[in-house]
């Protein structure tokens, strides 16, 4: 298998990768914005699975031409998944009173992943195959006061994964939505002020490894979060505009 | 600020919680000048993890391994990998871990830090004795490395040192070849102390694993189950993990005095079907309790407490007749008494626990009265000349850990002054 990982030192794609080569021997490409790091990360998976080739890239996250460029390098040899999976969660008053902040969480989590995914799209098309797997979030499935500048970039990506998947319907090519839920991640816990149990991160790389496998077009990782989104979907504005979500 | 507990769930009292993924921040990290202390997975019982308002290095996200040598066994690692990770990644390899405590879901570094012993103590020691080296990073920026055989004065204080010589980032292991993940399992049951240290003799060193479980309840008519095991080669089906888990906290206990004697009852009937050889899967074998996520709810709100001792052998059997019989008289107990000899090593660090001796480990819900039983309990250890596993603690007086650990005034020269605990308050005084 042939694998490239946008954002490969977020925790989640980082167990996503484990899993993978614990299967079996894979190609992986590590793109990352911290190259040291994913240095580090791709050590691990060596030494994890001798038999994989793991390569770290290093690359700019919101420059076109780089992307475009890494797309085509990377897509000159067949890729079986490409995983989006890159992101940051900064508290949301600070958005609130930090434009310049604003912006770069709503470039970093929505424009820069659009564009990944676009990117190798135009690869999977011409190949006629291929999964492109991308990290949503519950957050996107409606705008909550608590984080609704992370959660309008995850509801883009899950509108622009949708758009993709139309696009490809009935070829070989496949588009994996992944939402989680609140997960310990280093990126989420920071923030995170209750002892409410979050999903551990390699309980929702598993559940995207299981979902890519049968590409599942739209998961919540863990389950249960799909009838809690549905519900918070649901909810009558006037009630849920009372409530402190 | 973030509600933290240990596993004996005896508080969550908020931390600032620090996640530490990448190694080249970790003295960043540290330099901020608020003393800490470092978490792993929390499975300590007591306040050895634990540093109320205060600091957590959580070192979760530093899981990676870096090197690993098929041919000598030498593995190094970031200090927040899991045992578990590395037993499944060696295992295939014909490499293994030499000393596995009571679940497999324990940090290197908490291993490290808490010198963790395994059912097999007799053969190979504790963990620290199959330690290497290690990369200790100081509050002060100071990184020092060191072994058995590279400055091993600090390496003495760092392991069993309750991770207060400063923050362990990596370590480097010696594994050891092992056939497969197969054991050769005996379960006998037994009466009595005396049938007890029998067994105990009767298995060294034909098997490498010793355990026994001790029905609490039974008072001076000791019954138990030892079970013992030695690694088995080749192939013997496949073995899938259990993924049964305690969904909630109920509102009481549900190990309390009513329950205690059916529990132990039912343990018995459930085990006894084990009776003689069979081939067991190392995971359930070395780890039951890991097969249900989250057993330490099964206490309620108010958690428990882990009560460790280890008594020298030269004292026979009285002291531990003397705990039972105390146990048995107050009402209280638990359903996994655990009862077994350690070998003959002195461990290499200064407040390492095991030591040559018996050791018994039972778990007690928290509910008012208990210390009463506990320092009847330290009364007896005491005057066997035994100590406490700061591991299980979250109660000792200090008197209590200084009679125990005669080294501490050694170690206190090697603490980092950035490192601070709840246990370190309060047996150490800061």
């Amino acid at each position: 298998m042939r694998i490239v990982v946008i954002g490969a030192t977020s925790a989640i794609a980082e167990h996503c990768c484990r899993l993978w080569v614990a299967r079996e021997a894979c190609d992986l490409v590590l793109v990352a914005r911290d190259a040291a790091k994913a240095g580090r990360v791709a050590e691990d998976l060596r030494v994890r699975s001798p038999a994989s080739t793991v390569t770290v890239v290093e690359a700019d996250f919101l420059d076109t031409s780089a992307i475009g460029r890494l797309a085509a390098e990377t897509a000159a040899r067949p890729v079986d998944i490409v995983l989006i999976a890159h992101g940051m969660l900064p508290e949301q008053s600070l958005c609130e009173n930090d434009l310049v902040l604003c912006r770069d969480t709503l470039e970093v989590n929505a424009v820069s992943p659009a564009l990944f995914a676009e990117a190798f799209a135009g690869h999977f098309a011409k190949a006629g195959r291929g999964t492109l797997a991308i990290i949503g979030s519950v957050a996107g499935d409606r705008g909550r006061k608590a984080n609704y500048t992370y959660g309008a970039c995850k509801g883009l990506v899950a509108r622009y994964a949708e758009g993709l998947e139309h696009r490809f319907a009935g070829t070989g090519v496949s588009v994996v939505l992944i939402k989680p839920g609140p997960t310990d991640t280093p990126m989420a816990a920071s923030h995170r002020a209750s002892g409410r149990r979050l999903a551990s991160v390699e309980e929702v790389a598993r559940a995207m490894v299981r979902s890519i496998d049968a590409k599942r077009p739209v998961v919540y990782a863990p389950a249960q979060w799909a009838l809690i989104m549905f519900v918070v979907r649901h909810l009558p504005r006037f009630v849920f505009n009372r409530l402190n979500l | 600020m973030r509600r933290v507990s240990s596993w004996g769930r005896l508080s969550a009292f908020p931390h600032e919680v620090i996640e530490l993924g990448d190694r080249s921040k970790v003295a960043a990290e540290l330099a901020r000048g608020q003393p800490g202390i470092a978490y792993g997975l929390g499975r300590s019982y007591g306040d050895a993890c634990l540093n109320p308002d205060g600091v957590l290095w959580r070192m979760a996200g530093l899981d990676r391994f870096i090197r690993f040598d098929e041919a000598s066994g030498q593995l190094v690692c970031e200090a927040g990998v899991v045992l578990r990770d590395i037993q499944r990644l060696a295992i295939p390899r014909g490499w293994g871990l030499p000393v596995l405590p009571g679940t497999q879901f324990v940090t290197v570094g908490g291993a490290i830090a808490n010198d963790v012993h395994g059912k097999n103590h007799h053969e190979t020691g504790t963990f620290g004795d199959h330690v290497k080296s290690l990369r200790l990073l100081r509050t002060d920026g100071q990184e020092i490395v060191c072994g058995p055989a590279e400055r091993p004065d600090w390496f003495a204080a760092t392991v069993g040192g309750l991770g207060l010589t400063g923050l362990i980032v990596e370590a480097e292991l010696q594994l050891r070849r092992v056939p497969g993940p197969w054991l050769d399992a005996e379960t006998i049951a037994y009466a009595g102390l005396e049938e007890f240290f029998h067994l105990s003799e009767e298995s060294h060193p034909a098997w490498e694993h010793a355990v026994s479980w001790i029905d609490c309840t039974s008072g001076n008519a000791v019954r138990g189950l030892f079970m013992r095991a030695k690694p088995a080669a080749g192939e013997h089906g496949t073995w899938r993990e259990r993924r049964l888990a305690m969904p909630l906290v109920p509102p009481i206990s549900l190990v309390n005095r009513l329950t205690l004697k059916p529990l132990n009852q039912l343990y018995w009937a459930m085990n006894k079907r084990y009776l003689g050889r069979r081939i067991a899967h190392y995971e359930p074998f070395l780890f039951p309790l890991d097969g249900i996520r989250d057993w330490n709810r099964l206490y309620g709100p108010a958690g428990f407490y882990q009560y460790q001792c280890v008594v020298p052998r030269e004292v026979g059997s009285d002291p531990i007749r003397e705990m039972l019989g105390a146990i048995a008289r107050s009402g209280d107990g638990s359903v996994l008494a655990v009862l077994k000899t350690f070998g003959d090593r002195w461990p290499f660090g200064l407040l390492s626990f095991a030591r040559p001796g018996v050791t018994l480990a039972l778990d007690f819900q928290n509910r008012a009265g208990v210390e009463t039983l506990f320092e009847r309990l330290d009364a007896i250890v005491a005057a066997a000349g035994g100590r406490l596993y700061p591991a299980k603690d979250a109660r000792m007086p200090r008197s209590m850990f200084e009679a125990g650990y005669p080294r501490l005034g050694e170690f206190l020269g090697y603490r980092d002054p950035g490192m601070s605990s709840a246990m370190s308050r309060r047996l150490m005084g800061s």
